[in-house]
């Protein structure tokens, strides 16, 4: 698979889920795992440009596919807008669900560049989060949806 | 350049938002094995026999680990001076308890031979519901402790029994009785607990990576447990996923990761999931209380009284200063000036996970917090007041602090009524309560619920306030660098709450040097001061103090070196941030960047000064601090699925001084969410056979962005007279103060007495039928 833009290739059981994959094989511990029942978001990545939770996936599954992580957003010294909202807005506190929550949020901002409140809220109501109360975070995607 | 207090954003982002934090589970050392906990499926059972064998031979297991294997260090000290079982030699006690410890190459063939030990159990009836515990004929869980005959574990009281009984006794007043219950919840950090334990057999030193909120606690009870001196115990707690309380106490994961190290000399990791996050690790209130109150007919309250019965499980084992077994709960006279309060607590094991002690209760305040304003809303609707009325009528005034409660407690400082009406202003209540009547008269169903409370946090004073013998001080230490920058190492441990940001911002402050040129070192008792860690909102109170007062010393022995540069007398100069300059002539002075290159200059310095401008301070507190905050809650309730929605919730908060008031409004936030939560959504249920019915996210449900509204929030600053820099902690506040106002609101949209937590469809269904409304 191509993961933030680099070619990988690996042996893996077929049973090794995504998450454990692109954290443990690859090393890219951005991505989090915060259940065990695929509710909580924590491990959100791209999949072919399309957000999916990571440890409801075979790594398997991704063979061939395009991944994106946290780590392959933005640009080299140069944050994606959604990056810069969270961090301007107070949008993260632990930071534990942050790398799934803008996974989440640039997946519905591909989708809809202008949502309002509702249809933010709505979009994210897979992603979890114990600290924000979310308030901040939907304020940061509002945020990136104008920038 | 920023330097002070503000909104400034967080330095800690950074790595965060790039995905290149630092927690456990990130841990990667060379030859490192993976753990993973074989768990009781039953609540209550004899262990007749552990069948290893077959999971031995898996290839590649290198050890199995039996409760028979640790010896002595099968059980552990817990921080409520009892013992609970880190893997279970004579019976397990809950469902989800450890009973066997699986090492391997990797996690998934760890969780593969789980499957492959054969535990043979001898069932129990289990103890389940706490009120029936105490029963004669109820069976004793805890039979390893020697003559012991029944589930009780401890009787507290606080206040005066008999001034109390005379009030109620009084044929001119009127009274409430209220039981209620404070069902079970879970702090459910988004991390889940885990460590790498990593055993060097020549240096014979530990390093333990964990998820801990009290690092140097951590180390001291690992050393009780493992004989390891405690010098040669390195903790690190890296980033953690949020904590909540959670990561407190010290769990049985942690000391069979330790045993697995030492035994094997490899490093080992044991990461918990989800599911036994919910079932094993500690959990919050389970609290039956049954709350009396006493008030003049005109609606001066005069009296309050409870009884608590207390679950707290199979083991007590319950994270809070070991005179307290019940916590703070004794502040249950809120804020409020009554003339008599009593309160007795009775502690009971039953067939569950240990814990109490979490999820933001500040030490049972959360459940002290409930109960009075729960009480103060019966009393209102007994004496026909709107609760406004009746809480402006009885807050304790401005010019009585310090007050003294009827309890012992000493608030240190307060303008509540100041609070509640700027509430009040931002809510438009008058506005609110004729929406309202408009809304009954169509058969719409709108509450209103108030919530005023008053929080104790920063414990404590060494004098009252000890874990396991060990006064609740924290440290500060800070290094000044040659070239005037900063480092601040800490004995606290944010789990999120933005130390490294506003600590800097303390000593930014004080010393006048820019916050980007201060870093914070936190989490590792190699390098940072003892002290006990972070809950119990008491880092701002406790450490934070400490880091001014050490700033402080700094400053002090600047004007010292400023005074030698400058060949004038110390008395002679004056302070204006980041600078020491004659008094008269300001052009003369030298900054802080100037001097603490002179510090270690070849500079003469008087005698016994040292060189360098080093300092740390250990902060015994006075008191505790006590923030406070006036809350409204406006909820619909459908009438025909029974559905509760919060649709406004406005929370004025006073914390004292604010250093970072964007932080604090982040933390407002998360804690309002979590009364959300606890009000509407979450349970840790049982049933009758001790099975566990929250054990997964699928069950036990957290708030989604959909199910809270944007928060309305707004503040007042009343000083902590006793801190030095009159700043008060406010990480728990909103968890404690808002759930009472969301069951009020809805107690009110449908003109009900009460309706215990939480407030599902089904039971607010219910509550809506007894009150004899049609379905619609």
């Amino acid at each position: 698979m191509t993961v933030n833009g680099a070619r990988q290739s690996a042996d893996v059981e077929p049973r090794l889920l995504l998450v454990h994959f692109l954290r443990e094989t690859l090393g890219l511990t951005g991505t989090h795992v915060g259940c065990d029942t695929s509710n909580c978001g924590a491990c959100t990545v791209h999949l072919n440009g399309e957000a999916v939770k990571s440890c409801t996936l075979l790594a398997v599954q991704a063979d061939g596919a395009e991944v994106k992580t946290i780590e392959g957003m933005g640009q080299e010294g140069a944050l994606h807008p959604l990056q810069e909202a969270f961090w301007e807005h107070h949008g993260l506190q632990c930071g534990y669900c942050t790398p799934g929550m803008i996974m989440a949020s640039a997946d519905l901002l591909q989708r809809n560049p202008k949502p309002n409140e509702h249809e933010v809220r709505e979009a994210l109501a897979g992603n979890l989060c114990r600290c924000t109360g979310y308030h901040n975070i939907v304020k940061a995607v509002l945020a990136a949806s104008e920038s | 350049m920023t330097i002070g207090f503000g909104s400034t954003r967080r330095k800690e982002d950074a790595r965060f938002i790039r995905g290149q934090g630092h927690y456990v589970d990130d841990v990667q050392l060379p030859g490192m094995l993976h753990g993973a906990v074989l768990r009781s499926p039953v609540a209550h059972a004899r262990i007749v026999s552990i069948d290893t064998a077959a999971a031995l031979q898996h290839p590649k297991v290198h050890a199995v680990i039996t409760g028979a294997d640790l010896g002595e260090q099968a059980w552990m000290p817990t921080m409520s001076a009892d013992v609970q079982a880190v893997l279970a030699t004579d019976k397990v006690r809950f469902q989800g308890q450890e009973v066997a410890f699986v090492v391997a190459d990797d996690g998934y063939s760890a969780r593969d031979a789980l499957a492959l030990i054969d535990v043979e159990y001898d069932p129990l009836p289990a103890v389940v519901d706490v009120r029936l515990a105490l029963e004669p004929d109820a069976p004793v869980i805890r039979d390893d402790q020697p003559g012991r005959i029944d589930n009780h574990i401890f009787d507290w009281e606080a206040g005066d029994a008999a001034a109390t009984a005379a009030i109620f006794a009084r044929d001119d007043v009127v009274v409430i009785e209220q039981e209620m219950q404070f069902p079970r919840s879970h702090p459910a950090p988004m991390e889940t607990c885990g460590a790498v334990a990593d055993f060097d057999r020549v240096s014979e030193k530990l390093t333990v990576w964990c998820t801990t909120q009290a690092p140097h606690a951590h180390r001291t009870l690992y050393s009780l447990v493992s004989g390891l001196p405690e010098h040669r115990i390195r903790v690190i707690s890296p980033d953690v996923g949020g904590g909540f309380g959670n990561k407190v106490p010290v769990y049985p994961g942690y000391i069979c990761a330790i045993a697995a190290a030492r035994m094997l000399g490899r490093p080992v990791k044991w990461m918990e999931d989800r599911s036994e996050n919910l079932m094993s690790t500690g959990f919050a209130r389970d609290f039956v209380m049954r709350g009396r109150m006493a008030a003049t007919p005109e609606g001066k309250l005069l009296a309050v009284a409870v009884d608590v019965i207390a679950d707290h499980g199979a083991f007590n084992a319950t994270a809070q200063p070991s005179r307290y077994p019940a916590g703070f709960f004794s502040v249950f006279t809120g804020s409020y000036d009554v003339a008599a309060a009593h309160c007795a607590v009775t502690g009971v094991y039953t067939n569950k996970a240990p814990g109490g002690v979490a999820y933001a209760c500040s030490f049972r305040i959360a459940e002290a917090v409930y109960l009075v304003e729960r009480c103060v809303d019966c009393m209102a609707g007994e004496l026909g007041l709107d609760p406004v009325e009746l809480r402006l009528a009885n807050l304790i005034r401005p010019d009585q602090f310090p007050y003294e409660s009827k309890t012992g407690w000493v608030y240190d400082s307060g303008n509540y009524e100041a609070a509640l009406l700027k509430a009040l202003e931002i809510a438009d209540y008058a506005g609110l309560r004729a929406e309202q009547a408009e809304k009954r008269s169509r058969g719409e169903l709108m509450g209103i619920g108030l919530s005023f409370f008053t929080e104790a946090v920063g414990a404590g004073p060494r004098k009252h306030m000890d874990m396991f013998g060990l006064g609740m001080n924290d440290g500060a230490a800070i290094r000044i660098s040659p070239s005037g920058t900063a480092q601040l190492s800490i004995s606290v441990q944010t789990q999120g709450q933005g130390h490294e940001t506003t600590f800097a911002q303390i000593v930014s402050a004080e010393l006048g040097i820019a916050t980007d040129d201060v870093d914070v070192i936190h989490g590792d008792t190699d390098t940072t001061p003892y002290g006990l860690g972070t809950y119990g909102s008491r880092s701002t109170p406790v450490s934070g103090a400490a880091a001014a007062l050490a700033a402080r010393k700094v400053r002090d022995r600047a004007r010292i070196v400023a005074a030698a540069m400058l060949e004038v007398a110390a008395e002679d100069l004056e302070w204006t941030t980041g600078r020491w300059a004659v008094k008269g002539d300001p052009s003369q002075g030298a900054s802080i960047a100037e001097i603490a290159v002179a510090s270690r200059g070849p500079i003469e310095l008087p005698l016994g000064i040292e060189a360098g401008l080093d300092a740390e301070a250990v902060y015994d507190p006075p008191n505790l601090t006590f923030p406070f905050g006036a809350y409204i809650c406006v909820v619909d309730v459908d009438p025909g699925t029974a559905h509760v929605k919060v649709r406004r919730f406005i929370a004025v908060d006073d914390c004292g001084v604010r250093i970072n008031p964007m932080i604090v409004e982040g933390q407002i936030h998360g804690g309002l969410t979590d009364g959300v939560g606890m009000a509407l959504m979450e349970m840790i249920a049982f049933d009758e056979d001790g099975n566990c019915l929250g054990a997964s996210l699928m069950d036990y449900l957290i708030p989604t962005a959909v199910e809270v509204p944007d928060w309305e929030t707004g503040f007042t600053v009343t000083p902590s007279p006793h801190h030095p820099i009159g700043a008060k902690g406010i990480g728990e506040s909103a968890t404690v103060g808002s759930p009472p106002a969301i069951v009020n609101a809805i107690c009110d949209a449908l003109g009900v007495r009460h309706i215990d937590m939480p407030c599902t469809p089904s039971r607010v269904w219910d509550a809506m039928r007894s009150k004899g409304r049609p379905a619609q």
